[in-house]
């Protein structure tokens, strides 16, 4: 099990975050290009779910997956999208992203007054503190990748 | 970078008298700048200082430290919001009723200790009342007479509607009472004016 990359974006689909891990095949187009093709792809893929769903739903989207990897999807109402992408053994992460959310962006981004919401993101302290939480989980683990 | 914070130390009550008194402090020397902003006009001038002109000065004082207060609650706010998310796990609201209720129940209590009630509901359920019995803002407040157009707590107007922006509702907040202006209660009136729609940003292809 494995996991490959994360995504943070912002509602206006600005990607606030990106961090990779044991990724081996790249897009072949630049990372400005990969943001927005994803942040393009996960706005339809909202709309067309809740234009699909025969009942109202609750959470919408959660995740996709095909026959290589799973993309995990978790939205707060403030608009804040994470996306991790992992291989297909890795259970449900909606929990993980959440906490990714409220002890990692919102404790050193949103907390830190000189971060600027709504732009990429450079603060180490965070990105540090990401790569320790991720390296962590159980099912992240390069050998098996 | 030297921050040590941990999840432990949020649970800890900060008191809240510290914030009482720092933001007491905070409208005080804005009061204090604007005067000086005026003086520095009316230094030459000094001689034709009527009680007129004082009136005046304090009259714009009041507005414009509210202005102010109002502007930093709106920065806090968009900020808080993702505070109180995280900490809250609330989802998103489905009417302006379930709104009210997060906001009096769950955030007054997060943030100030106090439960404010929803009342005065607008036939159309797009406008209400939060009343505050008591507001932690002005615990050792006395408004002068000469800062009766103050809207003390201007701030809070700010924080809600910056925290509001940023679940897509767009909310009208003002002060329509204030204990501190004489008024029985404190009472701040909430208008939904429009949802904000989430847009797919311009490509350029």
């Amino acid at each position: 099990m494995t996991v490959h990359n994360l995504y943070i974006f912002d509602r206006n689909g600005s990607c606030l975050h990106y961090s990779e891990w044991n990724r081996k095949k790249q897009a072949g187009i630049s990372k400005e290009e990969e943001f927005k093709l994803m942040y393009g792809m996960l706005f339809s893929i909202r709309s067309f779910i809740s234009k699909m769903s025969p009942l109202d739903m609750k959470d919408g989207f959660l995740a996709f997956q095909t026959s290589r990897y799973k993309l995990h999807y978790y939205e707060t109402p403030t608009g804040i999208k994470l996306v991790m992408n992992t291989d297909l053994g890795v259970p449900n992460c909606r929990d993980t992203l959440q906490q990714i959310y409220s002890t990692l962006y919102v404790e050193y981004i949103v907390k830190n007054p000189l971060c600027v919401l709504g732009e990429s993101l450079q603060s180490d302290l965070f990105s540090s503190k990401l790569d320790s939480f991720i390296r962590a989980l159980p099912f992240f683990s390069v050998r098996a990748a | 970078m030297s921050r040590q914070s941990n999840r432990a130390t949020d649970s800890k009550k900060m008191n809240s008298e510290l914030f009482t008194l720092t933001y007491g402090a905070l409208v005080t020397q804005l009061c204090k700048d604007y005067e000086n902003d005026e003086e520095v006009n009316k230094q030459l001038d000094k001689i034709k200082f009527t009680s007129h002109v004082v009136l005046h000065r304090f009259f714009q004082e009041g507005c414009a430290a509210g202005k102010i207060t109002n502007k930093m609650g709106y920065n806090i706010g968009v900020r808080l919001i993702e505070d109180f998310l995280a900490r809250s796990s609330v989802g998103r609201c489905h009417d302006f009723r379930e709104t009210a209720d997060v906001i009096a129940k769950v955030a007054f209590k997060m943030y100030l200790g106090i439960t404010p009630s929803v009342t005065n509901w607008s036939p159309a359920g797009d406008e209400f009342s939060l009343i505050l019995e008591s507001n932690p803002l002005v615990d050792f407040v006395e408004l002068p007479d000469n800062h009766s157009n103050l809207v003390y707590s201007s701030l809070l107007c700010g924080v809600l509607r910056g925290a509001l922006e940023m679940v897509q509702m767009a909310v009208d907040v003002r002060f329509a009472q204030d204990t501190l202006r004489g008024d029985s209660v404190t009472e701040i009136r909430m208008k939904f004016i429009k949802r904000i729609e989430e847009n797919l940003p311009a490509g350029d292809e």
